[in-house]
């Protein structure tokens, strides 16, 4: 028996295997240190006038109603109009187009949307919207996040739709029922919960966004619910006063950076649960 | 509805008329919305093209070679940004896809089956923090850090070796290229995690119980039988976190310090196409100062086009094989 050959053997397994707890350990350290942070650092600012009174000028109290209001305001419009084209997008990719070529080039260009970088669909938005209205607008920051909405809406809605099972649809067809009273109350139905998951994740992924907004909606340090004006955003609101000199509006920043966190987290948590009640 | 069924096509009822349309009209919706997804593509393709061209037309390829930056006399080469892209991704995967690797092995061969669930979930948590969290963290709560005690101890340390001395030189800023590398090795770590456990699953445990068989150490069989098996998919993955690395704005701009420098030295501030976009293009005065942010934008596409086309087709080769399997 080769001793020294079982103890190199040993010692290697022992090492990689520590070496994989550490980067577990690494990971979930970060996950530790930035929440805490954020709720250390977010609770301070956390008040009722965070959401009655708007962005204040270096040195006076204020809240980020006015950014609070327009990420609504925008994060809606996004995914009011962008979930139904992801959806009926989906709907083709999975139950028409699975084999057609329009059917293989949409899902393709749909995946490296999905992981495109914002700041360049900020761009795009700003070619064709901004520079043809002429100004900054709510309208241009909607239209740029209604672009991430729809292919995080349509990816998992083809998913859900392709694990219906086959026997389903032709159940329906044998009864009689034609191809869209198919999709409509058996598929769709049966892939609810979900759909329901891809719009949810969709609406935490551009609650965070910050690029695409910077150049299209712009940010407004006023109450404003024009549309066609610029618009304030809280992403974009933390962005510039995390980048200012300003004590004030560094604690403003944090506490906004807390509002979003917690709302996307929460999402996403949602999110899977639902998913894990549809798989059990 | 029976009978509708079955005079469906056959005899040609109001009835029938009616259900035809709202089949041909669903149909078409679904197929608008598709096309919609390719025009969002082509236009911003297009639109990304027409707007570089005056900066393409002017500077020619060497836009992409010189590291001039200069808005006063309209001078404009994108070296500096692209080299800084390209350096704090290629560091920051040197970083993810090890640690990445690791927790995707963690998760599978060692944890115990109760915490595999939530250590999971908190992974892939840190992938759903937007990204301008990790940036402000990083400029108030990393960089700080870092600047008062690693960084001095990291430029004494590697002072006197050859080489490394460039590396890591300087005076310790805490904000720098290093530092951006670092929050996007962490923004991408759960990409690359998620994509390997989710292969590493895929390979048969007969695979796994026949090298355990004859004697293999876990991390024997971990190295021999399931990082092979299961290699396209992590490369895959680790494509997929590339691209999310190349094109990342929010977590980089708070931390690489904006300057239009290249420099030998880690720790000296620089730049990325992205963060030189976020920060100048609302500020940018003159055609050709916003056609030259645009055609940075549009060389940023390209590369992270390639590389995502690329992870998609090894991916999809993978699930294909996965389905074949079963």
């Amino acid at each position: 028996v080769n001793r020294s050959l079982y103890a190199r053997r040993k010692f290697w397994n022992g090492l990689f295997l520590s070496l994989s707890l550490a980067a577990a350990a690494f990971g979930l350290a970060w996950l530790t240190l930035i929440l805490g942070t954020l709720v250390a650092d977010g609770a301070a600012g956390l008040s009722p006038k965070l959401f009655t009174e708007m962005t204040p000028a270096p040195g006076s109290t204020g809240g980020l109603a006015n950014a609070i209001a327009g990420s609504l305001i925008m994060n809606t419009l996004a995914v009011a109009a962008g979930t139904p084209i992801g959806i009926m997008a989906g709907t083709y990719l999975a139950e028409y187009g699975r084999h057609t070529r329009v059917g293989f080039v949409v899902r393709f260009v749909n995946d490296i949307l999905l992981s495109a970088p914002s700041i360049l669909i900020g761009l795009f938005v700003y070619e064709v919207i901004v520079l043809s209205m002429g100004h900054f607008s709510g309208w241009a920051g909607a239209a740029a996040l209604m672009v991430i909405v729809i292919p995080v809406v349509l990816r998992t809605t083809e998913n859900m739709l392709l694990v219906v099972p086959n026997g389903l649809r032709e159940a329906a067809s044998a009864l009689g029922a034609p191809r869209s009273l198919v999709i409509r109350s058996v598929t769709w139905r049966a892939a609810r919960a979900g759909i329901i998951t891809g719009v949810l994740l969709s609406i935490a992924r551009i609650s965070g966004e910050t690029a695409p907004l910077l150049f299209t909606a712009f940010g407004n340090q006023f109450w404003s619910t024009n549309l066609n004006a610029p618009m304030a955003s809280l992403p974009q609101i933390i962005f510039n006063f995390a980048n200012s000199p300003y004590e004030d509006w560094h604690r403003l920043a944090w506490a906004g950076a807390l509002l979003i966190t917690f709302t996307v987290l929460a999402l996403s948590v949602l999110a899977r649960v639902l998913e894990s009640r549809r798989s059990s | 509805m029976v009978d509708a069924a079955l005079t469906y096509r056959s005899v040609a009822t109001p009835r029938s008329f009616r259900i035809a349309r709202t089949d041909s009209i669903f149909r078409g919706l679904s197929y608008a919305a598709a096309v919609a997804v390719l025009i969002i593509f082509v236009g911003l393709i297009a639109s990304l093209g027409i707007g570089a061209w005056p900066a393409i037309k002017t500077f020619g390829p060497a836009f992409l070679t010189t590291q001039t930056w200069n808005p006063v006399t309209e001078h404009f080469g994108a070296l500096a940004s692209i080299y800084g892209t390209l350096v704090t991704s290629a560091l920051a995967m040197v970083v993810a896809v090890p640690v990445g690797i690791g927790i995707a092995i963690f998760l599978t061969e060692l944890c115990p089956r109760s915490l595999r669930r939530p250590i999971g979930i908190a992974i892939e948590l840190l992938a759903g923090i937007p990204s301008i969290i990790y940036g402000i963290w990083g400029l108030f709560v990393f960089a700080p850090y870092f600047q008062a005690h690693l960084q001095p101890w990291l430029i004494d340390a590697f002072g006197d070796i050859p080489l490394l001395k460039n590396v890591f030189a300087g005076p310790p800023y805490g904000i720098g290229v290093f530092t951006a590398s670092l929050i996007l090795s962490v923004m991408i770590l759960p990409f690359i995690s998620a994509v390997s456990r989710d292969v590493f699953e895929t390979v048969p445990p007969m695979l796994k119980e026949a090298a355990y068989g004859v004697g293999c150490t876990t991390w024997e069989v971990m190295w021999r039988v399931v990082l092979p098996f299961a290699r396209t998919g992590v490369v895959g993955g680790a494509m997929l976190a590339l691209g999310r690395a190349l094109g990342e704005t929010m977590a980089v701009t708070f931390v690489i310090g904006n300057a239009h420098k290249i420099s030998t030295s880690l720790f000296a501030p620089g730049t990325t196409i992205s963060a030189t976009i976020a920060n100048e293009f609302t500020e940018a005065v003159g055609d050709l100062y916003l056609s030259s942010l645009i055609a940075m934008g549009l060389f940023l596409f390209v590369i992270t086009f390639i590389v995502l086309a690329t992870a998609q087709i090894m991916l999809r080769a993978l699930e294909r094989r996965a389905g074949g399997a079963t």
